[in-house]
Order: structure tokens, then C-alpha cells, then sequence
């Protein structure tokens, strides 16, 4: 196996809960704790979970918008975890990142044309000249036609705002963009428009993708592989193909139960969790999940599982990897 | 033309609790005029769940506020057409004060985020009395009782503490349970829900369909269930109407919608749904080209025409009727508005 592209070692971000006057914070909100992950060249790595399990404070770390807690980060190599702003810079043109709100990541008083032009001049590429030219090929690129140049973020439609900030992420020509939830704003027809184009541009300059989503039909159609994320930890991780027809987790069963199909024939869900995610303040102890688990016995409420399995398969519950080890 | 067609389809097996007949609410915004809902009828029969689907822009939110009197003011009004509620009558000439008798007692409603439809400064089981207290001369101490009764049928876990919460102590589905059991109080005949799971996670929202799915079985409340969510279609409703820039294009039964979609709109909006892969390679998805046309600049022949791949010159001079398929008059009579399925005796 070739080095991966982007590697997360045990990566944490940990956020102190504000005090109150003259009580200084003494809990913390344990936003990603303890992630390993990878991501190999040309590669859709689709990261899921419900709001709050950390999977955007988690993709705002990977590109380094974020500074980790603890933990290593390492692009090409080369360990960015602990980098300040000016040795990140060269790492920023590698990686970038497109946002879910088209509308709010997107300047209103500034042309769409400057707005793709921006990371070229704040990392100086090219002249002014050639940087209106790199401008409109993007702008071709992503669909868009060389008049929306000069025009505003108002007017255009939200699939259309959605592609801007693809061109701008796509000016640097970078290795690797991390998606947070880039079409959960859009309507259906226009959400196959934006998948298509990010698999069209993915053939075309070889780019990796890590595809943070909610809408596990929209992950199963765009990644390569997938991790599953509740309340910080990552609970299981496989190849798409594998994690749709033999999810081993319990709560990855009951997410992708919970999916409405569109198939009036299918029955309603057959898994269908109790309750809600627990405040992630004081989140239960051992692992996360066993207040909602149908499985849950009395070591997954004192003790943490690991995230264990094959190469390919790994899943973080104490009942399924028991099962699993017996079975082979 | 098409309203006389649309009138003459009314078969129903159970007869409609709420009738619309080619309701049309237009907002003024200046000088322009957004034709939001555009010559819409339908019936939703006693207890039955009917869906608008369609996507922003489209009109099922405004039909919704349009059948409540809740239209955005000043700009909004309804130009055309009636709303006829089972026992109270058109609910178009009513005034607000007569309308306010009517809301979230025969007719209640559901919305989107549970956090801007509750009052943040009143305790949950408060805002489920008033709405009982609003419609029926009872002592607080009895709404109290009874809002606790609903808590607890919406699911909410130890009821006579949670009725003192405020809402933000709640999460999204525990708010979303609480808009419900508002809407429940007064037992409604219909119950309209625009969007009712669409701010919550997947596994809340199976909770609260199915929650949503037993009470209308147990009160027996017509449902109308307004969503963009095909999937929350086909898992809810009977009957679904699909809404295309401020008109319906397909009205059908739901295993038949799903089996064998007619408009090329309702084709390219479940084409474009990424489908389960079991294994296979990835495909591109199928997608409609370029976008829905500005309600205030509608185009002249059919809605769809701009984005059609069937398009030929008729449906670029004049709009189809929503006409029944093959001249079927029966209750589950299909009923699509394109110029490729209507019929000779029709056209």
C-alpha cells in the first residue's frame, strides 16, 4: 500500500465549556476524541454522523482550520498538526475546503470572478492578467458560463453559488478538499447536478475527497470508503460496498435503516433507536452508544471498545468484534 | 380550461374533509407578482395522508399558509378559488377573527423548525394549554392535566417534568413532539405539516414518523405532509401531488407514482435520487438541466418546457391541463399535466 495521502493519528480537539462570571470553565466538550483515519490519493473518504457527533469540527481540523488538541496530521508526509499559519501556507494551496452554506461562504459585495481569483492572490500566483484567465477557465470548468465573471452571489441560484465555491476551491489546484455537507442545501435535482460535477473533476485531476455528509444515500453514492462518526470517536469503517450490505455496528444498522426510500413497498424501518444522542458535555461512559444500543451489556457501560477488525472492516463495539473473533 | 377539467374529477371513496379548488395565492411584491400557487385542487379524504412534494420554490409551503389564512402580509393574498373545510365551509371568505376560531382546532399545523415556532419564554406545557384554553373554557389546572395526557402521548419521556421545560431545554425531536402534541389538542379533522422532520437527524426522524404515522391512525386526523423528501413520500402517504412552480404536474397514488412516474419532471426528481448501489460501480446521476423559472416571469406554455427532454412546439404555446391518464374517472384516478399523455378527448 502506497503512503496515504492525509493520515490522522489518534487526532483530538477538545473545546472548554464557557464558565460562568468568575467561575472559570472546568468541563470540556470532547468534540473529536481520539480519530485515526486515511486517505489515499483519488480517494472519497465520506464521513457520517447526526449533528453534534464531531464530523465537521473534525473536516475544519483536517484542513487545518482548526488546530488540533493532540494528536498527529500528517499530508504528504509531512506531520501539519502543530504547523503555524506560516508554514501551513504551502499546505493550504493542497488543501482546501468547500462549505455547505453556498450563500453565507460567499463574499455578497465581491464579484464572483474576484471571488475565485482570492487564494491566487493571496498566495500570489500569476498576474492579474493570468489570474482572470485561470478565472474563466474555472468558471468553465465547473459549468458556469465566462459572463457570471462579473457578477454577484445574489444572482445566482443556489446550485450555482454551490459551484463558485468549487472553483475556488479549485484554484489552487490542490491534492485533496473536504466537502462539509456541500449539497444538504440544495434541492434534489440540483444535488445530482453538484455530485456529478465533484466525480467528473475527481477524474479529471486525480483530486481526494473527504465528503462529509448526514445523508448516508448521497455517501453511498459518492465515496470510496466510509467512516461512521458518534459523538467523536469513529465506530465503524469500511468500504462502502461492505458498510451498506453488512453494517456491523449497531448504530450503523439503525442509520441506514432510519434512510426513507423512496419504495412504498419497503416496510417502515425495522431498527428504529430510542432517544436521542446524549449531551456530548458528560457523554455516557465506556462507549458512547450503549444508552441507545439493543445490544448493550454491562462491560460496554464501564469500558471503552477499540476501533478493531481487519485491514478494510473495523468496527468499535465489544459485542459484534466478541461475535466476530468466535465465529472465525 | 383547466379548472373545469380538474372540477370534473371528484370521485373519492371516502368523501374529502378538505377540498381545494383552484386556489391561486399570489404575493405582491412591489411591481411584480410571484404566482406562488397557481390554480392548485385537490382532496384530502377523512383520515387519509396526501403529500405535496416538490422542491423550494415550488408553492407547497404557500398552499399550506394559503389554506390557514397564514400568508405572508402584506403581500400576500388569495386571488382565486376556495378552501372548503368539512363542517366549517370555505375557508377563503373567512376573516382572520373567524379563522382564528377554526386554527389549530378543526385544522391545526405542523412546521418546519420546532425553534422559531415555539415561544422561547413560555414552558412547553403553557403553550400546549393555550392552545386547548384558546378553543374550549376550561380551568388551567385541567389544561395542565391535559397537556400532560399529550406529552405523554407524543412520547415525551417523564411528562410532568418536561411540561415545565422551556424550549430550549429540549432537543430537536423533543421540540418537534411537542409542536405535535400542540396540534393534536383540540383533536383536528385535518392536520398539515410542512416539512415536519426535514431540521432533524435520520434516526429522529424515523422516531417521529412513526410517531406521527400512529397518532393519525389512532385520532384518525387527515394528514396533508408537505415535504421535498420522496423517501418521507413513500414511506407516509396514499396519495401525493407533485407541485412544479406553483402547480401540480402529477397527482397519483403513491405505489403508482413510484412504479411508474408520468410527468418528465416527477421522472428526472426520483432519476436524480441517488439510488442504493449494492456493490455496483459508480454511475452519474441523473440530473434535470438548468433551474425552475421565476414565478413572477412564468413562460407561457408549460412550466416545465425550459427543462424538458421531451419538449416539442405545443407545450412552448400553450399549458397543458391536469387532466386523469386515459380518461380514468375512477377514485384513484391518475392525473398528470402534460402535453405527451393527453388524450384526444381532451385535447
Amino acid at each position: 500500500m502506497s503512503a496515504p495521502l492525509l493520515e490522522a493519528r489518534q487526532l483530538r480537539r477538545h473545546f472548554p465549556v464557557p464558565g460562568r462570571l468568575f467561575r472559570p470553565s472546568t468541563q470540556t466538550v470532547k468534540a473529536v476524541d481520539g480519530v485515526d483515519l486515511h486517505v489515499a490519493r483519488s480517494e472519497t473518504l465520506g464521513l457520517v454522523g447526526e449533528s453534534g457527533c464531531g464530523k465537521s469540527t473534525l473536516g475544519r481540523m483536517l484542513v487545518r482550520l482548526d488546530r488540533p488538541t493532540a494528536g498527529e496530521l500528517f499530508f504528504e508526509g509531512e506531520n501539519i498538526g502543530d504547523l503555524d499559519e506560516t508554514a501551513l501556507k504551502p499546505v493550504r494551496r493542497k488543501v482546501q475546503m468547500v462549505f455547505q452554506n453556498p450563500y453565507a461562504s460567499l463574499n455578497p459585495r465581491q464579484t464572483l470572478g474576484d471571488t475565485i481569483c482570492e487564494p491566487l492572490v493571496v498566495h500570489r500566483v500569476g498576474t492579474p492578467e493570468s489570474r482572470r484567465k485561470r478565472a474563466l477557465e474555472l468558471l468553465d470548468i465547473v459549468g458556469l458560463q465566462p459572463e457570471h465573471y462579473a457578477r454577484y452571489p445574489h444572482q445566482l441560484s443556489g446550485g450555482q453559488r454551490q459551484r463558485i465555491g468549487i472553483a475556488r476551491a479549485l484554484a489552487l489546484e490542490p491534492r485533496l478538499i473536504v466537502c462539509d455537507e456541500p449539497v444538504s442545501a440544495l434541492d434534489v435535482s440540483i444535488q445530482s447536478q453538484i455530485l456529478n460535477l465533484l466525480t467528473d473533476l475527481q477524474g479529471r485531476f486525480g483530486l481526494s475527497y473527504v465528503f462529509i455528509s448526514h445523508d448516508l444515500r448521497v455517501v453511498e453514492h459518492i465515496a470510496d470508503r466510509v467512516a461512521v462518526m458518534y459523538l467523536g470517536r469513529i465506530v465503524e469503517e469500511a468500504p462502502v460496498a461492505t458498510l451498506f450490505a453488512r453494517p456491523l455496528h449497531p448504530y450503523t444498522q439503525a442509520l441506514i435503516s432510519a434512510i426513507p426510500l423512496a419504495d412504498p413497498a419497503r416496510p417502515t424501518p425495522e431498527v428504529i433507536l430510542e432517544g436521542g444522542v446524549p449531551n456530548p458535555i458528560d457523554p455516557p461512559r465506556g462507549c458512547h452508544f450503549h444508552p441507545r444500543c439493543p445490544l448493550a451489556e454491562d462491560r460496554c457501560r464501564v469500558e471503552t471498545p477499540d476501533l478493531v477488525g481487519t485491514q478494510e472492516h473495523k468496527v468499535r463495539c465489544w459485542v459484534v468484534n466478541r461475535e466476530l473473533a468466535s465465529s472465525s | 380550461m383547466t379548472p373545469a377539467l380538474d372540477a370534473s374529477v371528484q370521485v373519492r371513496s371516502a368523501p374529502p374533509v378538505l377540498s381545494v379548488r383552484n386556489l391561486h395565492a399570489h404575493l405582491h411584491l412591489g411591481d411584480t407578482v410571484v404566482r406562488a400557487v397557481d390554480g392548485v385542487s385537490f382532496d384530502l379524504p377523512a383520515g387519509a395522508t396526501l403529500s405535496i412534494v416538490g422542491e423550494s420554490g415550488c408553492g407547497k409551503s404557500m398552499t399550506a399558509l394559503a389554506i390557514l389564512g397564514l400568508l405572508p402580509q402584506p403581500a400576500g393574498r388569495i386571488t382565486e378559488g376556495e378552501v372548503w373545510l368539512d363542517g366549517v365551509g370555505d375557508l377563503a371568505r373567512l376573516d382572520q377573527r373567524a379563522l382564528r376560531r377554526v386554527r389549530g382546532n378543526a385544522v391545526s399545523m405542523v412546521f418546519q423548525d420546532p425553534m422559531t415556532s415555539l415561544n422561547p419564554v413560555f414552558r412547553v406545557g403553557w403553550q400546549i394549554a393555550e392552545a386547548i384554553r384558546m378553543h374550549e373554557t376550561v380551568s388551567r389546572e385541567e389544561a395542565r392535566r391535559r397537556a400532560i395526557e399529550l406529552l405523554e402521548l407524543v412520547g415525551i419521556p417523564s411528562p410532568s417534568v418536561r411540561c415545565d421545560a422551556f424550549p430550549h431545554q429540549l432537543s430537536g425531536g423533543m421540540r418537534q413532539r411537542v409542536m405535535i402534541a400542540i396540534a393534536l389538542a383540540r383533536r383536528p379533522k385535518v392536520m398539515l405539516a410542512d416539512e415536519p422532520t426535514t431540521a432533524l437527524d435520520v434516526t429522529i426522524q424515523a422516531q417521529v414518523l412513526r410517531l406521527m404515522k400512529r397518532l393519525q391512525q389512532d385520532s384518525g386526523a387527515a394528514l396533508l405532509l408537505i415535504t421535498h423528501d420522496l423517501g418521507v413520500v413513500a414511506q407516509m402517504a396514499q396519495r401525493v401531488c407533485v407541485m412544479y412552480a406553483g402547480v401540480i404536474v402529477e397527482e397519483s397514488a403513491v405505489g403508482d407514482l413510484f412504479a411508474d412516474p408520468l410527468h418528465p419532471y416527477t421522472r428526472g426528481l426520483l432519476a436524480s435520487m441517488p439510488k442504493p448501489r449494492h456493490g455496483a460501480a459508480r454511475q452519474a446521476l441523473i440530473s434535470i438541466p438548468g433551474t425552475v423559472p421565476p414565478l413572477s416571469r412564468l413562460p407561457a406554455g408549460c412550466r416545465f418546457a425550459g427543462r424538458c427532454a421531451h419538449v416539442f412546439s405545443k407545450c412552448r404555446e400553450a399549458e397543458p391541463p391536469l387532466v386523469p391518464v386515459a380518461g380514468d374517472l375512477g377514485p384513484g384516478a391518475r392525473k398528470v399535466r402534460c402535453w405527451l399523455h393527453v388524450g384526444s378527448e381532451a385535447a
